[in-house]
């Protein structure tokens, strides 16, 4: 405690102004204070100052920005100045997508980063799933990132991991790193990969990236990444309970024609593994065969063919024989592996099998 | 630190000037709740805010050589471009005919003191904005502080007088906005 002769000086009073405006010191501090102010010009004059100071003073807002505004911004600005390197149309989604989740990590705090999060997915014939962290999914979004990454040779590594192996080796070095190193790594890659898509441009398009077991061209691994990125924030924002809107329509129907044109492959392979019935017979690449027509409704609406017995098939309306009628995010969510096939709610006619080898080739399109 | 800041300033004007549209979703996602933050404390509404934030992101765009380092950060100078067009805005509206041009100033001057304040809190040095946050926020009177920051309690009085002091610039007028915050700031 202070002795009464120590509150005198100026020099104590003078340094107690802040915590005095603030009503941050002791009664007998306050009262001292208070007599100093009538006798010292300075400190009366600063007193105030500080006093208007405090007024300042505001609880933060924590005002999320509209997640909408960022393509309104963009786009307004790229009106009055066209880009000479734009960001091609398919790495749109995945640039908008972790624009969105890095919003909602800036937004929860370092606390529940380590809170837990439950990743599901469909295994082919069961739902699993996993439990992990906020940091965790980062990570593992980051190290699946870096598939994309090898193949626009920014790793110098040739890649072969698959993503659970990726995921695997993050995860395992991934003790000790705080939080805000994990988001910068996955955020910086972001960025880089964005960039150097920009700059190459069309070229790049049609390069491929190897997943293992399949490869996809340049374009759509963007648009996977784009969808593993909003299903990962829609776990992260249900386990931090936070509102999470889905991606834009026009975004959201190009995650789903990828899925639609990946069906057929999943189908196969499928077969071949012994989970779904034979092929009704077999059709020449190129041609139309037996179609099941995929009608999406509401957000990322669409109409798509899917060939039922060859991936080099082509569908047609002709040769339609089933129907299934799904909302988009319905759809998303199955194929997140979010819900079993035989739960999703879709309107079904026609040939049952090949609703229920559709169905359960969506959900499979799921992993971790 | 600080030279990588403001090697990052130059890298992206560098990008911007470019015309590469990667590096302007960079800068959004880097600034957009600062202006938009600020643009909503002068304004007060959600809307004129969007509207604020869409003009200052097109004219960095438009005229990426107007940054200078030599005024501050490009963090500072975005803040100040932010901070005149949400007041130009304001007093735009303000000015209807029915209020007298006095009221219409001390609304501009206050908005506009408000602004500064909430940008000088976010850019001062963490100890003395977590001292302020102590006091202010949770009540705690400067010796809890004092043992809380683990500080001495001559530290705690100090932290809090300065960072109130810093506060106090905001009432100053526009020059504040944009303190030249050199790449060499205060830690």
């Amino acid at each position: 405690m202070s002795t009464a002769s120590a509150i005198t000086s100026h020099p104590v009073l003078k340094s107690l102004l802040g915590a005095w405006a603030l009503a941050a010191c002791s009664a007998e501090e306050t009262a001292a204070v208070e007599a100093h102010l009538t006798d010292c010009a300075a400190c009366a004059e600063e007193a105030v100052r500080l006093r208007d100071a405090v007024a300042l003073l505001h609880p933060e807002d924590s005002l999320d920005l509209d997640p909408t505004l960022r393509s309104r911004v963009l786009a307004g600005a790229l009106g009055r100045r066209p880009a000479r390197i734009p960001v091609p149309g398919w790495a749109a989604p995945y640039e908008a997508e972790a624009a969105r989740l890095d919003a909602l990590l800036r937004d929860i705090g370092e606390t529940e980063w380590q809170a837990p999060v439950r990743l599901a997915w469909f295994d082919g014939r069961d739902a699993v799933s996993r439990e992990a962290t906020v940091a965790g999914v980062i990570s593992h979004l980051a190290a699946v990132d870096g598939i994309v990454a090898d193949a626009l040779g920014l790793t110098g590594d040739a890649g072969t991991a698959t993503p659970e192996e990726r995921t695997e080796t993050a995860w395992a070095a991934q003790s000790g790193v705080r939080a805000p190193v994990v988001r910068a790594a996955w955020r910086d890659q972001g960025h880089t990969l964005i960039r150097t898509a920009s700059f190459e441009g069309g070229r790049a398009a049609d390069l491929a990236v190897e997943y293992g077991p399949f490869s996809l061209p340049l374009r759509d691994a963007f648009l996977d990444r784009a969808f593993e990125c909003w299903v990962h924030a829609e776990d992260i924002a249900e386990a931090v309970d936070y509102p999470y809107e889905p991606p834009s329509s026009s975004h959201l129907h190009r995650m789903i024609d990828l899925a639609a044109r990946m069906l057929p492959h999943t189908i196969a392979a499928r077969r071949r593994a012994g989970l779904a019935p034979p092929a009704r017979g077999l059709v020449r690449a190129g041609t139309p065969g037996r179609a099941l027509h995929l009608e999406i409704e509401g957000r990322g609406a669409g109409h798509w063919y899917i060939p039922l017995d060859s991936p080099g098939a082509v569908g047609t309306p002709e040769e339609e024989v089933a129907h299934v009628a799904l909302d988009g995010l319905e759809f998303c969510r199955l194929a997140a592996g979010h819900i079993p096939p035989d739960e999703a709610a879709a309107g079904q006619l026609g040939d049952r099998e090949a609703v229920q080898d559709v169905l359960f080739a969506t959900a499979s399109l799921s992993r971790l | 630190m600080t030279n990588d800041a403001l090697r990052w300033d130059l890298k992206m004007q560098q990008r911007l000037a470019h015309g590469e549209a990667a590096a302007l979703g960079e800068l959004y996602d880097r600034f957009a709740s600062l202006v938009h933050g600020l643009a909503h404390r002068v304004l007060g509404d959600e809307s004129g805010a969007d509207r604020v934030t869409r003009e200052v992101f097109a004219h960095v765009w438009e005229h990426p050589g107007d940054f200078d380092p030599r005024n501050g950060s490009l963090r500072s100078q975005i803040a100040s471009l932010a901070h005149r067009h949400a007041v130009s805005r304001l007093r735009l509206a303000e000015d209807d005919g029915e209020r007298s041009a006095e009221e219409v100033e001390a609304k501009v001057r206050a908005a506009s003191a408000a602004a500064r304040a909430d940008y000088i809190v976010t850019s001062m040095p963490a100890p003395l904005r977590a001292a302020l946050d102590l006091a202010y926020f949770r009540r705690l009177d400067y010796r809890q502080a004092a043992d809380r920051l683990g500080v001495t309690e001559d530290e705690a009085r100090r932290r809090l007088r300065l960072g109130l002091q810093l506060l106090s610039t905001a009432h100053d007028g526009p020059r504040a906005v944009s303190p030249p915050q050199r790449y060499g700031a205060v830690r």
